[in-house]
């Protein structure tokens, strides 16, 4: 008789913390995620389908109700739904030409919170993360260390840091230290 | 670190979110199929590689990922211009005339005491 296999999803690190002087980091719930991209003519109607105003200004992001837009570049957009919809389905009616596509675990994102918080991300981002430059739900792409990340400020002593899945491990080691440090 | 202008983000941003993507402005042959040999070769291979004033194709891939082009000196290696893809070359002569120090390096020695003709701020100059 054929045994009942049932698969187990194990987020890469998943509820992992690390309390510090000034900073803690998290590693945060699994989000819905979609990376969506658009030419100027769909964003109305893509848009009005995810239930909030995709933003055209860079480094920018908008958000509503647990749904998170960030800009990435002049038509490519990274949606988070931490409310449990589906944005992937949200964009599936609109006509307009567009490329939706999820990457709910493609990405771990981890709470970097704390006065130091800045400082920590800092250690090993290029980027100016003060809060002229970089302000309160301003979002990048940008790098640390050595690979790619996406940043999100969603507090002057909070950010939101996503990364890919299999570099996980680099950046909650390289965070870890750099909180240690800062 | 460098500080390149995103044409895209509008705003400076630090090198290494780019990577340089070789000459800028190489029009592809309309029809590759029917060119020579050696027109090929020449679209293909041959890059000027200048010293001085070079323009450039960069990409922004850890940022808004787009290319854009940039005039840059090769000597100074100061970004003197970027913009976006797909619009005209810049006048190479309006480039220089904000030149600065970067125009001082490829004097010889008994000029670099002659100031360049170039327009210039005094301001905060001694």
């Amino acid at each position: 008789m054929a045994k009942i296999a049932t698969a187990v999803r194990n987020p890469a690190h998943s509820g992992k913390s690390v309390g510090g002087q000034g900073v803690a980091l998290k590693v945060l719930e699994p989000a819905s995620r979609l990376s969506l991209r658009a030419r100027p003519d769909a964003v109305a109607a893509l848009s009005k389908a995810l239930g909030l105003t995709l933003p055209q200004k860079p480094k920018s992001s908008a958000a509503k109700a647990g749904r998170t837009a960030l800009w990435l570049g002049p038509d490519e957009w990274l949606v988070i739904d931490e409310a449990g919809g589906d944005p992937v389905a949200d964009c599936a009616s609109v006509k307009g030409l567009h490329s939706a596509v999820d990457v709910s675990h493609r990405n771990v994102a981890i709470a970097v919170t704390g006065a130091h918080a800045a400082a920590t991300i800092s250690s090993g981002c290029p980027q100016d993360l003060s809060l002229t430059a970089f302000p309160v739900s301003a979002a990048s792409r940008t790098i640390l260390g050595k690979v790619e990340i996406v940043i999100l400020r969603t507090g002057e002593d909070t950010f939101r840091v996503e990364c890919w899945r299999s570099f996980s491990d680099y950046v909650w080691g390289f965070l870890s230290e750099a909180a240690r440090d800062s | 670190m460098l500080l390149i202008r995103c044409p895209y983000c509008e705003e400076e941003r630090p090198e290494l979110e780019f990577r340089n993507a070789g000459e800028a402005h190489i029009a592809r042959p309309t029809d590759i199929a029917s060119i020579s040999d050696e027109d090929f070769e020449k679209f293909f291979f041959i890059r000027s590689n200048p010293k001085g004033l070079v323009f450039e194709r960069w990409r922004h891939v850890h940022g808004c990922a787009r290319f854009f082009n940039a005039a840059r000196d090769t000597v100074s290696d100061k970004f003197l211009l970027t913009y976006k893809a797909g619009e005209p070359k810049p006048d190479a002569s309006t480039l220089h005339a904000e030149g600065g120090p970067a125009a001082w390096a490829n004097r010889p020695p008994d000029q670099l005491n002659e100031k360049p003709k170039a327009k210039r701020s005094t301001k905060g100059e001694a």
